[in-house]
């Protein structure tokens, strides 16, 4: 790094910091704005600034660590990824066209300062945008497993009795799943009877549909019996536009209903206790 | 086209967005909820068919308007490997994937209109419409 550019960003830190807020929040748009007071929004560009600078002065070690604390810090406030790459290249040129003007870059070393700079900035781009696809990647991975705990449980309501309650959007990965669950659980818990609840499923087309059938043709296999409870009305109309054959298994419309098939089926039913207080 | 939104189906969970774009579109609309789910129905089978045959392609969400009526049209777009016989998927129960083979005859029952173009090696392209009752 050029002790020249270093001494001039050093000096004048405060005038560059100020012109480039003044640049950045013309760039910045809603979403930046929105979500931040103003309070938070100066004093973390303060910070991002001060890491620029940061980045000049110590060792490379400390400016990973501390770029990854900003960036983890960034992607939190829900700042965009371009706003910060653009905010970078402000700083950039700013620090540029102030030096021009004080008269240190000239005609002749200008294509070395130019050089110089280039090789400073590009590393700290690529680092910051690093850091933030790293920082989302481990987000989305983390939530893809959270999603996966709460994917299919089965839960045994009697003797004999199961649900699997299934909410959200089944996609192939998760029909997997279920497939997998239902035949563990109907083996683990001695099930007779197993009731799918798909209330919770937004939408039910043949993909969904034929997951949902081939579970309970597995279920079959394995000696127990599958029922589909928890049918909108919306939901009966497409599958019957669809013509999606059903037939094969008992239906019900609430999770009630099919306890309710689910003990008859089992030889039990609910009574009300006589002389109860 | 103001009017008209696309969402790009890549992987699987672009279904999932092509899906809301289009319960979104339809709820502006004043489809009732029987409509809306057949709507995203549609949509859904139309958007696996693209992921699992063509690899990628794109849904555009339209609204229409025909005279005093008002519709949303869903077009499918993609370039995949095309369909040789278009009365054979029209037939219900005939796949090639081992699914139940009620998609695109489900959808023209679910949609008021439905248009297929396609040929092998050029890509499919389909137009379903439901108008607003």
């Amino acid at each position: 790094m050029n002790s020249t550019i270093l001494d001039y960003i050093q000096n004048n830190k405060d005038s560059i910091f100020n012109e480039w807020l003044e640049a950045t929040k013309v760039n910045a748009d809603e979403r930046v704005t929105k979500v931040v007071s103003d309070q938070v929004y100066i004093g973390t560009s303060r910070e991002f600034i001060d890491l620029i600078i940061s980045n000049i002065k110590s060792s490379n070690e400390e400016f990973t660590s501390k770029l990854s604390d900003f960036s983890e810090k960034i992607v939190r406030l829900g700042w965009p990824l371009s706003f910060v790459t653009k905010g970078l290249q402000t700083f950039g040129k700013i620090v540029f066209e102030d030096m021009q003007e004080a008269g240190i870059v000239t005609q002749e070393n200008q294509m070395k300062v130019i050089y110089e700079f280039d090789s400073w900035m590009t590393p700290m781009v690529n680092e910051v945008v690093n850091m933030y696809s790293t920082t989302w990647e481990r987000t989305v991975s983390l939530q893809k497993i959270a999603l996966q705990e709460l994917s299919a449980p089965l839960i045994p309501v009697f003797e004999g009795i199961t649900v699997m309650p299934l909410v959200g959007t089944i996609d192939t990965e998760r029909a997997k799943q279920i497939m997998e669950n239902l035949l563990n659980g109907v083996v683990k818990h001695r099930s007779e009877v197993v009731l799918i609840d798909i209330t919770g499923v937004p939408v039910v087309d043949t993909m969904v549909a034929h997951h949902i059938i081939q579970a309970a043709d597995a279920v079959r296999l394995v000696g127990a019996k599958c029922m589909l409870v928890g049918i909108r009305p919306e939901i009966a109309q497409t599958i019957v536009n669809l013509g999606i054959d059903l037939n094969q298994f008992t239906t019900k419309n609430t999770l009630k209903k099919g306890v309710e098939a689910a003990l008859e089926l089992t030889s039990r039913k609910i009574v009300n206790v006589e002389g109860a207080e | 086209m103001e009017n008209q939104s696309c969402v790009k189906i890549i992987n699987e969970w672009d279904i999932v967005a092509a899906r809301q774009l289009g319960r979104n579109v339809a709820k502006e609309l004043g489809f009732g909820t029987v409509d809306q789910a057949r709507i995203t129905t549609a949509i859904s089978e139309l958007a696996r068919n693209i992921y699992l045959y063509a690899g990628q392609g794109q849904i555009c969400i339209e609204k229409i308007y025909d005279g005093g009526k008002a519709g949303l049209r869903i077009v499918a777009v993609d370039s995949g490997p095309g369909i040789s016989d278009l009365r054979q998927v029209m037939e219900d129960g005939f796949s090639t994937s081992g699914g139940l083979g009620a998609g695109l005859p489900g959808v023209k029952r679910l949609m008021d209109e439905f248009l297929i173009d396609s040929s092998p090696g050029t890509g499919t392209d389909i137009k379903a419409t439901k108008w607003l009752r």
